[in-house]
């Protein structure tokens, strides 16, 4: 087992309704390493990264953090191993009755057990991190949606993950705002977090992704660094893919 | 000025009573609030049965009136050789109607929260019962205030009909004071009057606790904004 190895994914099978929804996936994540997720709507991506986690729980395949093997049915062990991978939703899922502040703090306090200014601290801290020093105590309500996302970005990495997987972050936000919350990614990965992104913002992908996997009806079906995937004539479904994104405008 | 007089003569008993009738209903709502939330959660988060008892529960509460229930509970009580207490038994009765009231008030509330908010809390690595106690509760909470508080009136307006177990409350020392003075239209009056005068204050009071608890930008904010986000 590589000791650079984050998080690894295997043989990911996930079915509903009798519906195969996802198709022995499986992913390797070095430290350190962005790997994009892209393919069309439906595909399985956002399902792909909920299963990593178990909000989805998957009918088969194992999940290793760090080399050792997730447990599912512990339930402990599965709220540790939650702990330890951060994850950030499409659309924001602050807990809309507490603060900015607070929805930092929150875990810190519930899940690890800090007195609460101690926990106060630290999510000013992270609130800092993310441009919103100033927001504070701000209700989600009271936050564009750049924000919201922002304070979502701070509140998974309060808990100091090892890996944060993010699910169409962007996909939910005005065309204005997507630039702030991707600043913040771009500052991530320059810091060295490991990540799992789906996402459309293909200019975005093409500049940091490691690596750029390719989705379609829930399998991983071409896999590859974004200039060998999108190289001009590598006749690949990815560049295809892209090629049509941008001819949509999008 | 005769029926005045009567009135007049008969508050401090009514007036009393309405002690008995305030007792009765902030009891009976207590137990209520205190059975009703874990039956709201237990029937959104429970395992099968667990959601059966509670349906079945509520099934016979809401089924059953409270006229009936009352005898039934006094009948109960003699049955079983215990001492009987009209205002305990209408506690327990009105307790139990309540709760199945007040549980579906709870579940409707928790099932309006977006499902992503149970999600989050679990991706941070909270377990199931802590995010219901910390995130899904608060919320769902301050949505039943409007419910809640609709259900505090009904059950002011029944806890009247308790009067036929013989409890001491306002509509009980009214009837007493009637059939005594025949003096029917005053006092019933003056008992109707002071049912919407106890209705009015604690609705007051519940809207200002409303207001109090209300996160800013929240549940009025939420439809028009998730509309432009599309």
């Amino acid at each position: 087992m590589d000791q650079h190895t984050v998080l690894r994914v295997e043989g990911i099978c996930k079915k509903l309704d009798g519906k195969t929804i996802l198709d022995n996936c499986s992913l390797t994540v070095n430290r350190g390493e962005l790997k994009v997720l892209i393919g069309p709507s439906g595909a399985g991506k956002s399902t792909l990264l909920q299963s990593i986690n178990c909000l989805i729980p998957p009918d088969s395949g194992e999940i290793y953090l760090e080399g050792c093997q997730l447990d599912r049915t512990d339930k402990v062990a599965l709220c540790a191993f939650r702990t330890q991978v951060g994850m950030i939703f499409q659309d924001f899922n602050l807990f809309d009755h507490l603060t900015a502040e607070a929805n930092v703090a929150i875990a810190l306090r519930k899940v690890r057990g800090m007195k609460a200014d101690e926990a106060r601290s630290r999510a000013q801290e992270e609130l800092a991190r993310v441009g919103l020093a100033r927001r504070t105590q701000l209700y989600p309500a009271q936050l564009s949606g750049g924000q919201k996302q922002r304070v979502a970005i701070a509140r998974a990495l309060a808990m100091d993950p090892k890996v944060i997987l993010l699910d169409e972050p962007t996909s939910a936000l005005d065309p204005e705002l997507v630039g702030e919350v991707l600043a913040v990614i771009r500052d991530l990965a320059s810091g060295g977090m490991t990540m799992v992104m789906a996402t459309h913002q293909m200019d975005f992908a093409r500049a940091l992704a490691t690596e750029i996997l390719f989705m379609e009806r829930g399998r991983i079906i071409e896999q590859g660094a974004p200039n060998v995937l999108l190289a001009e004539g590598s006749g690949t479904r990815t560049r295809d893919f892209c090629q049509r994104l941008l001819e949509m405008g999008a | 000025m005769h029926s005045l007089q009567v009135v007049y003569d008969a508050l401090p008993s009514i007036l009393a009573g309405s002690l008995v009738t305030v007792s009765n209903v902030a009891l009976s709502l207590f137990m209520g609030l205190l059975l009703g939330v874990p039956m709201a959660v237990s029937q959104v988060y429970g395992g099968a049965w667990l959601r059966r008892l509670v349906a079945l529960y509520v099934w016979f509460f809401r089924g059953v009136p409270i006229l009936v229930l009352l005898f039934l509970c006094y009948g109960l009580f003699i049955s079983m050789g215990l001492a009987v207490n009209p205002f305990f038994i209408s506690c327990i009765v009105l307790g139990c109607t309540s709760t199945a009231y007040q549980s579906q008030i709870f579940r409707g509330a928790i099932e309006s929260l977006p499902r992503g908010q149970l999600n989050a809390a679990r991706a941070l690595g909270m377990r199931d019962n802590m995010a219901i106690r910390a995130i899904i509760l608060p919320q769902a909470l301050r949505l039943s205030l409007p419910g809640w508080a609709n259900e505090f009136s009904i059950l002011l307006k029944d806890s009247a009909i308790c009067f036929v177990l013989g409890t001491q409350d306002i509509m009980a020392r009214t009837s007493f004071a009637a059939a005594r003075t025949h003096e029917h239209l005053a006092l019933y009056a003056a008992a109707g009057v002071l049912y919407f005068v106890l209705t009015l204050v604690v609705l007051k009071l519940l809207r200002r606790l409303e207001q109090k608890v209300h996160v800013p930008g929240y549940s009025s904010g939420i439809g028009v904004e998730s509309m432009g986000m599309g």
